[in-house]
């Protein structure tokens, strides 16, 4: 595309009481030669925006820029189809935060002129990506179990396709073995219905089931997954478009559980899984003889909520322990059933079912640390009883259910991470490899789910405990593996009704990661956005920081070690960009030379001017957000500050900080998201590499007789606007302790 | 199966739930559009200070949302406006939207101005009342869309004029009625979400009568720099920093006479209040008097990292009555201490009510008639062919939850109007 650039200067709010926007209009057609500028003195109006329009129209602009307010806002006024469009932000982050008329404020708003002409100079309109094969709609449920068959069932409503691999014999998982269920509204048991689910799924004809059978193998990405499917001896490969990942869990082993419980002591003590294992046509009976039940006790917390065993609670197992109970009241009325518990967890609804439990005359016992005695025949539970302070001994029981907690199926398995440690330390001659050792890696075990053929590893990462989860509270279906999602219990312990949803939610995922993927847009966080990587591969030397730094595992190897993008995976976040450090890795409209471009479009003063520049890179979605609401109230700040938005702090390039203090600037200083357990940013790994990389140019600097106090990462939140001004000023005076820099007009 | 007159879904309630389920489903390729009573869109998680357990701010979240709306020409809204009526069947809704009056049209920058001129000050309701805000007001920073709005106390007075020939660009519209205006859809998602339970029921807590005794929804306000406070955690009575901080778990919850359900959340929000209170006031002493700590999944890492402070105690009894004492300054809580059976009168400066979430459906109904459950809740997600419950309206419950309902329901409104 031939450029034909148009500056815009938007005159109200303030703006043009506080700046002279002659002399800024200069800049664009003196020092810029931008052959169109106007000013306006309300441009996002509806007489501002034809102005523009006129110019695209008859003058045939195609690259505007609109130095106005912030782009966060009148997104829907600018926007000009098929035309590169920036936005000089002169009001938040200029005019509603420095002095009216002063000469920094006006060479503040110069500069941010200066650097928006440099950007639309190195950047073009992104091209959609197209893969060569044709896209499938097609969708991959693993896992026939309760939430899997519920996602097969949704994605078919919907008017997908469905692949559903079982890898036992039938279908149904650990629900098809339930006799009673207890979900929404809570009111009492009813009937477990999996078998109706189990024929409707059978006989849609959009559903192909593969029972006893496993995924061998997968490959390619969102929209052109090939999936190996193994049954019997035999394969079948698929083309995929998304994946449900819904292989559900298992039960603690309760052979680990501390010998106070009495598991083993006694064929009569059972775990909350055996009892729906051990319904005797129809009854529960008693598991030694199968004679009638007339005591039983029920011990929560079996092995969970203690670090020794499953340090999280399983969330369903107070419900299930009230149902169980419950269905022994409802098998005899006079038997006597006692709940010993450490905390009953009955959120919502479920609290009417603990209230029915109570009126059935269940007796409910706290207590943290009940022990089973058992010998010979006898069986009794002694528990402290916290309510009443005082002991209880439950005797002559038939039989005690121990609540043993779900592990998630992707908990099993080797962690690649170890498997690697210990490759390498064998092998001496991967030595080149340890300049990669400063990564965050991930936990990834062999569970023998999904086999992808990533270069990151075979199944999805994890969070603590091996659950595959989101660790984004907004966003629970947020995998680190695109076009991956995993639901049910496999992702955290969960009840029926949450199952069915997270299944339904899963699938909406997938059905929408295929949509965006036809049309070339990235999923989420940037949803929509067209850009993607693209890499000067003749300069690549082939150090592997892309394909390891990757978070979603977006790229692959091949046997050089060359680096594989596989673009439908990628969720465009840069971080790639900024890791490389021969900076071959560019989007059309972001890479290393464009902001390297906005760096050096600033004018930096001469050293008697006292007039110091600081380089404020920050995350576009939280920090620079920050920026914009300490605008909105009117919050001033040190006036030597210039900021460049970034998608992610994890795609700044070191060569970055190289220009500027080459070019003179005297400070850097990078805003960016927590990291650490609670990480916030929202490409997970984005702004712990950015520190981590910048924590190596201290050495750099002090090698050029540079202060490292020069640079400066800063963890800020979206609401840290409060400090933000405080932090920045304190910055500019470091910088002004400091000196400047000695690199200055040269 | 439905006969699919339209594609588009309407999303009634903009708070987590419902402004995902318009999102995704705006994502996989389908018209949405939001209905929105308040004048901002996001609902309830705009007044959180932090979420559990990360600890971090709603507004980045939301954040990323609204930028999803904003490159989705997908997604319409409708703010200040509230569904009226809705006639017909699965996949043909003709339903009548009321926009009230916001006074400020369409051609508002934001700039303020109106404000800066304004001498009428209001009630926060966004603070719940706890400040003043100017009759003419953003709703809050990061108030999407950025659009200020006139209180019809402002409009009816002397100083409308004023503030009308304030604005430089001719966005303010004193002559705004409310209308309706009407929409054809597919299917339809009810997100409307949930209130506090009114602590004046709560008698025996005395809220409302000692300024001290405040509910935990107030809290996340007093914690929040943009709150009556600047942030800072003081005593509303005189400003005073506390120095005893009590959290009364179960306040009008798990009770016959109140809320008889648990909402689920308030266990995780009190322990989240006491981080906020704990770094501000490193020797506060903090109560937190419960029933069950009810921290399900990996939330109960939580809960240990807040039980490792010793500063921290764990009540295990229920609040029987709240007094004030003689010299008009500390309160006094009646707690029968379940461990030793003992009737305990504990002393505290502030007092935090963890009230419970009550569904805006047990009072506000659909126009049309779905089932409800004995606390009001929609008693299904599909409360009717083509109708879809999401989020607190069907169950009490936390953000990541309430998203992955809203989640579920968009895809549910899909296949109701999906052409097959």
């Amino acid at each position: 595309m031939e450029k034909k650039t148009a500056v815009y200067i938007c005159t109200g709010c303030g703006i043009g009481d506080a700046l002279d926007t002659e002399q800024l209009s200069k800049v664009a057609t003196d020092e810029g030669s931008v052959p169109i500028c106007r000013n306006h003195n309300y441009l996002c109006s509806q007489e501002g925006v034809e102005f523009i329009k006129n110019d695209i129209d008859n003058e045939g602009a195609n690259t505007l820029i609109i130095a106005a307010c912030s782009h966060r806002v009148m997104y829907d006024a600018f926007n000009f189809e098929n035309c590169i469009v920036d936005r000089v932000n002169i009001r938040e982050q200029v005019v509603w935060c420095q002095k009216p008329g002063d000469e920094d404020t006006q060479m503040m708003a110069e500069d941010y002129l200066r650097m928006a002409m440099a950007k639309v100079d190195n950047m073009e309109l992104p091209e959609p990506y197209k893969p060569e094969e044709e896209i499938s709609r097609d969708i991959l449920v693993v896992g026939g179990g309760l939430t899997g068959m519920t996602s097969a069932l949704d994605a078919a409503k919907a008017g997908h396709s469905v692949v559903l691999v079982e890898k036992e014999s039938q279908l149904g998982g650990f629900q098809g073995r339930v006799q009673k269920v207890a979900t929404f509204p809570y009111k009492g048991t009813e009937d477990n219905d999996l078998e109706a689910l189990i024929q409707e799924v059978t006989q849609n004809e959009k559903i192909k089931v593969y029972t006893g059978a496993k995924v061998d193998k997968t490959v390619g990405g969102p929209g052109v997954f090939e999936a190996t499917i193994s049954q019997n001896g035999t394969t079948a490969e698929h083309r995929i478009g998304a994946i449900v990942l819904a292989a559900g869990w298992q039960p603690y082993d309760p052979k680990k559980l501390d010998e106070k419980l009495g598991f083993g002591a006694s064929p009569n003590v059972i775990t909350n899984v055996m009892f729906e294992e051990s319904f005797n046509g129809g009854e529960i009976s008693r598991p030694s003889d199968g004679k009638d039940v007339t005591n039983v006790a029920f011990l929560q917390c079996a092995g969970q909520r203690d670090p020794d065993h499953l340090p999280y609670c399983s969330s369903v197992c107070c419900v299930t322990a009230l149902k169980q109970a419950l269905q022994i009241k409802a098998q005899n009325q006079d038997a006597n059933v006692f709940v010993v518990y450490k905390e009953m967890r009955t959120p919502g609804q479920s609290e009417d079912l603990y209230r029915k439990a109570q009126e059935e005359g269940i007796t409910f016992i706290r207590c943290q640390s009940p022990e089973v005695k058992a010998s010979g025949e006898s069986l009794a539970v002694e528990a402290e009883d916290e309510l009443l302070g005082e002991a209880v001994i439950m005797e002559d029981l038939d039989m005690v259910v121990l609540a043993t907690g779900m592990v998630p199926v992707t908990a099993f398995g080797m962690d690649i991470t170890q498997e690697e440690k210990e490759k390498k330390e064998e092998d001496e001659a991967k030595k080149g490899e340890e300049d990669l050792d400063d990564i965050p890696l991930d936990v990834i075990r062999r569970s023998d789910l999904l086999n992808l053929e990533y270069r990151q590893g075979p199944e999805l990462p994890a969070l603590r405990y091996d659950f595959p989860d989101s660790h984004f509270i907004c966003f629970p279906y947020e995998s680190r593996r695109t076009g991956i999602y995993p639901a049910g219990c496999v992702r955290r312990p969960m009840g029926i009704a949450t199952a069915q949803e997270d299944a339904a939610g899963a699938v909406m995922k997938a059905i929408q990661c295929i949509e965006l993927t036809s049309q070339g847009a990235a999923v989420h966080p940037r949803v929509g956005d067209m850009s993607f990587p693209e890499f000067a591969m003749q300069r690549c030397t082939q150090c592997k920081r892309c394909t390891v730094e990757c978070p979603f595992g977006a790229i692959n190897e091949d046997e050089e070690a060359n680096p594989l993008p596989q673009i439908t995976r990628c969720r465009r976040c840069g971080v790639c960009m900024g890791a490389c450090p021969e900076r071959i890795i560019s989007f059309k409209n972001y890479s290393v030379q464009m902001i390297g471009a906005m760096i050096k479009a600033i004018n930096v003063p001469e050293e008697d001017e006292e007039k110091p520049r600081i380089l404020v890179l920050a995350c576009e979605n939280d920090a620079y957000a920050a920026l914009d609401m300490a605008g909105i109230n009117r919050m001033k700040y040190n006036a030597w500050i210039r900021v460049i938005p970034l998608r992610c702090l994890g795609s700044m390039n070191l060569v970055w900080i190289a220009d500027s203090l080459s070019k003179g600037i005297d400070g850097i200083i990078l805003l960016g998201c927590k990291h650490g357990d609670d990480y916030q940013c929202h490409f997970i790994k984005g702004s712990e590499l950015a520190d981590i990389r910048l924590s190596k140019v201290s050495e750099t600097l002090n090698r050029l007789a540079l202060e490292s106090e020069r640079v400066r990462f800063e963890t800020v939140s979206i609401i840290d606007y409060d400090r933000l001004p405080a932090v920045l000023d304190e910055f500019a005076e470091t910088i002004d302790e400091v000196g400047p820099n000695p690199f200055k007009g040269w | 199966m439905a006969n699919t007159e339209t594609q588009s879904i309407l999303v009634v309630g903009s708070g987590m739930s419902g402004l995902t389920a318009a999102i995704e489903a705006a994502e996989a390729g389908y018209d949405t559009y939001i209905v929105e009573r308040n004048p901002y869109l996001g609902g309830r998680v705009n007044q959180l200070h932090h979420y559990f357990p990360k600890l971090c701010p709603p507004y980045c979240g939301l954040e990323i949302n609204f930028r999803r709306i904003k490159q989705n020409p997908r997604v319409h809204f409708f703010t200040m406006a509230e569904v009226e009526k809705i006639f017909g069947e699965e996949g043909d809704f003709e339903v009548t939207i009321r926009l009230s009056p916001r006074y400020v049209n369409e051609k508002c920058t934001g700039c303020g101005k109106c404000a800066e001129v304004c001498t009428m000050e209001i009630e926060n309701a966004f603070n719940y009342g706890m400040d003043k805000i100017k009759a003419a007001y953003l709703p809050h920073d990061m108030a999407f869309p950025m659009r200020y709005v006139l209180d019809p106390a402002l409009v009816k007075s002397d100083e409308a004029q004023k503030i009308k020939d304030s604005c430089p660009y001719d966005a303010i519209d004193l002559e705004m009625e409310s209308k309706t205006l009407d929409l054809k859809v597919g299917s339809i998602i009810w997100a409307t979400g949930w209130k506090p339970y009114d602590a004046n029921k709560l008698d025996m807590y005395g809220f409302g009568q000692y300024p001290d005794v405040i509910t935990n929804v107030m809290m996340e306000r007093l914690a929040s720099w943009t709150g009556p406070t600047k942030g800072k955690i003081i005593r509303p009575s005189d400003g005073e920093a506390p120095e005893t901080i009590a959290f009364v778990q179960c306040a009008g919850s798990r009770d016959e006479n109140h809320l008889p359900f648990c909402s689920g959340v308030c266990c995780l929000a009190s322990m989240k209040q006491a981080t906020y209170v704990r770094e501000q006031y490193p020797d506060a002493k903090i109560y937190i008097f419960f029933i069950d700590i009810r921290a399900t999944d990996r939330l109960e890492d939580f809960y240990n990292r807040v039980k490792e402070d010793e500063n921290i105690q764990f009540f295990k009894g229920k609040v029987a009555k709240i007094t004030q004492d003689e010299n008009g300054k500390d309160l006094v809580l009646r707690v029968e201490d379940t461990t030793t059976e003992e009737l305990r009168e504990i002393s505290a400066d502030l007092v935090v009510l963890a009230t419970g979430m009550q569904p805006n459906t047990s009072d506000t109904p659909l126009p049309v008639e779905v089932p409800y459950d004995d606390y009001g809740f929609v008693a299904s997600q599909n409360a009717k062919p083509g109708i879809y419950a999401a989020g607190c309206v069907r169950t009490p419950t936390f953000v990541s939850e309430v998203v992955q309902d809203g989640t579920a329901a968009a895809l549910k409104a899909i296949q109701s109007v999906v052409r097959r």
